[in-house]
């Protein structure tokens, strides 16, 4: 069975506590197929717990999730979720059998395994692997039933270049094969290849849409300076950026002298997470 | 050293179960080898027949409770009452006043044979219990030499049911969550049931061949006998393994490491040791602390398998044995089964949940808000 076109999953309006903590607070997310919508956040931003959420693995408070048979959805968690002491085929033989796959089943691995670099490694332990074999080995689990949802959660945390870039030519084929995949990550370069990118801060959506709207979006003006020339009435709201400083100017009258850079994804969540954490300080203190 | 005590105690303050076993062992222990790890048998159940068994009973030494008094019934249904643990010792009276009784001694009750083997040695000759049994040799049955194997062995098949059942299976769950893959077959294509039966059957299997193996080792190396009927036991081993096995779930339930499993399990293990009968004879215990015994399944256990390996006793004379370990296996399987649903069914499966919607039974929505989920 290969994924249905057309089909848009996600969660709406959702709401989840573990215990007093709010984990995520009225947050909506669409998952359309063929696309690969990325969750961005700190860590404790609720990404997890959204995509734990979305594939059913969380109960929520309230709101809505819509999501294929638990039959038709593949899931990457934070851990990989190999079995580290199975070896590479058996793990596999493992998913399909609860699965229920077998028509052209040895096909489909070879062809899975030979594009994940991981033909050669069949017999090893997964526990053997290196960091960027067993993602790649938990993304090949994940796809082995041609799923119609895919969630994956920081799939290239802790993994290195070379890997992130064949983990992220798996992904754009599993989406360009009709697979509506959801994705967390902390690295924005990665969100930027994303169709559709959700900013989450403290459990609540910061941002949403396609990353150059979300960009462009970014209100006020943005500029590098020396880090010398960055005073003190400019410092806040500015941050690294290679050897300068990048200036965030609310009121978009730059310093004089300086040329506007056109803001990048990186720039609106860095600025959005700004904008919070002020109305955070903000209502605490009102409150106090 | 003193940076590093500090933080030794600030870790155990948070690790609430190492300081609860800490604080609590003592205590268990005080009252365990105070009250329980008694040897001293101050009552020892009989049974006296034969046409002058109600002049008997009324003057055997003190230490003989006298259950029932059959005048009608002779030397073969005094053995059977013996069989069928009614009693531990029976008293045939003989059929003229100058016969001898016959003092049988059920040989599985190591410490009630010793102590009735001593009360009748030990009473007067010339008081009327000296004359009634004074002179006569105690004879011991189904273990005649009184060999603490023949008595052990038995007993220890549910040890080792215990720990496999237990420890291993509870081992086997946290290490699943441990190493995260426990949320992964929570979204896997598997109903609770199929991970919870999947997780338990290789467990089952090795619990069956430990078993069948000291079975053999009992019967070949140490001569324990086998009298009673295979099936019976191989129930009852099954409904022992079912309560085990449910604990080991439930253990693994409540702990997040293997560390917190085998404390929890080591909790439960050792009063199952010290007060099932295993070792000390559950009626020497002081009566406070022994009704922690009653609910051990340990205790129904060994009941059964001395019963039936080394009496020969028939199922119908151990029912309440075989009813305990079923009553508490399905309290104890349930518990687990709803906690382990828990863990594995967190967003509801059930595709009637008003916070989900699954794909192929409606169509995507997307954008619907379906309110507040209970």
């Amino acid at each position: 069975m290969t994924p249905s076109a057309g089909s848009v999953w996600g969660v709406h309006d959702l709401t989840v506590r573990y215990g007093h903590r709010l984990a995520l607070d009225g947050v909506s997310l669409r998952v359309p197929s063929r696309q690969v919508t990325a969750v961005v956040g700190g860590d404790g931003s609720g990404k997890s717990t959204l995509l734990r959420t979305l594939a059913g693995a969380v109960r929520p408070v309230s709101g809505s999730v819509d999501r294929p048979l638990a039959r038709r959805i593949g899931y990457v968690s934070a851990t990989s979720g190999v079995y580290t002491d199975l070896t590479v085929d058996e793990n596999i033989i493992f998913v399909a059998r609860a699965y229920g796959l077998h028509e052209g089943l040895p096909a489909r691995i070879a062809a899975l395994l030979e594009r994940a670099g991981l033909s050669s490694a069949r017999g090893r332990l997964a526990g053997k692997l290196s960091g960027g074999m067993r993602q790649k080995l938990a993304f090949v689990l994940a796809v082995l039933a041609e799923p119609e949802l895919l969630i994956l959660d920081e799939p290239t945390t802790g993994v290195d270049p070379v890997s992130r870039s064949e983990i992220w030519r798996l992904i754009a084929d599993a989406a360009a094969r009709g697979a509506a995949i959801a994705l967390a990550t902390t690295y924005l370069d990665e969100a930027e290849r994303a169709a559709q990118v959700l900013v989450l801060d403290r459990g609540r959506a910061l941002l949403a849409g396609p990353p150059d709207e979300v960009a462009a979006a970014l209100p006020g003006a943005l500029c590098d300076l020396p880090p010398a020339q960055v005073t003190a009435d400019l410092a806040p709201p500015s941050w690294r950026n290679g050897s300068m400083r990048r200036v965030w100017v609310p009121g978009g009258a730059l310093p004089t002298g300086a040329a506007a850079v056109q803001p990048r994804l990186a720039d609106a969540v860095i600025v959005a997470c700004l904008q919070a954490e002020v109305s955070a300080s903000a209502s605490a203190g009102s409150a106090a | 050293m003193w940076a590093i005590a500090v933080k030794e105690f600030l870790q155990l303050r948070r690790d609430r179960r190492t300081v609860a076993m800490l604080l609590l062992l003592p205590f268990v222990f005080l009252i365990v080898f105070g009250y329980a790890a008694n040897f001293d048998v101050k009552s020892v159940r009989a049974v006296v027949v034969g046409p002058f068994a109600a002049q008997a009973a009324a003057v055997l030494p003190k230490v003989f409770d006298v259950v029932a008094t059959r005048p009608a019934d002779g030397r073969a249904q005094a053995v059977d009452s013996l069989r069928r643990g009614e009693a531990v010792v029976a008293i045939v009276t003989p059929s003229s006043l100058s016969g001898k009784p016959q003092l049988l001694v059920d040989g599985t009750e190591f410490f009630a044979a010793r102590a009735a083997q001593v009360a009748v040695a030990s009473a007067p000759s010339t008081s009327a219990a000296g004359r009634l049994v004074g002179s006569v040799k105690p004879q011991i049955l189904f273990n005649p030499e009184l060999r603490t194997s023949v008595i052990m062995i038995p007993g220890l098949l549910g040890l080792i049911l215990v720990f496999i059942g237990t420890i291993a299976t509870a081992l086997g769950v946290v290490r699943e969550r441990q190493a995260g893959t426990m949320e992964q077959l929570a979204v896997m294509p598997f109903r609770p049931r199929d991970v919870f039966l999947g997780k338990i059957a290789p467990y089952l299997l090795l619990a069956a061949v430990d078993m069948a193996v000291v079975v053999a080792a009992g019967l070949l190396v140490f001569n324990v006998p086998f009298r009673g009927s295979v099936l019976a036991f191989a129930l009852g081993a099954v409904l022992f393994l079912f309560v085990t096995l449910g604990i080991g779930v439930l253990i693994s339930t409540v702990s997040q490491t293997q560390g917190q499993a085998i404390q929890l399990a080591m909790m439960t293990l050792l009063p199952q040791i010290l007060l099932s009968g295993f070792i000390f004879p559950l009626y020497s215990i002081a009566a406070g602390i022994r009704w922690i015994g009653y609910v051990l399944p340990l205790t129904y256990f060994v009941r059964i398998a001395r019963g039936i390996m080394v009496r020969g006793a028939p199922v119908s004379s151990l029912w309440f044995s075989f009813l305990m370990l079923a009553v508490l296996g399905t309290l104890v399987f349930s518990l687990s089964v709803l906690r382990f649903r828990r863990d594995l069914a967190p967003a509801g499966r059930s595709r009637t949940s008003p916070a989900i919607s699954a794909g192929e039974e409606s169509p995507p929505r997307p954008d619907a808000s379906a309110g507040a989920a209970s």
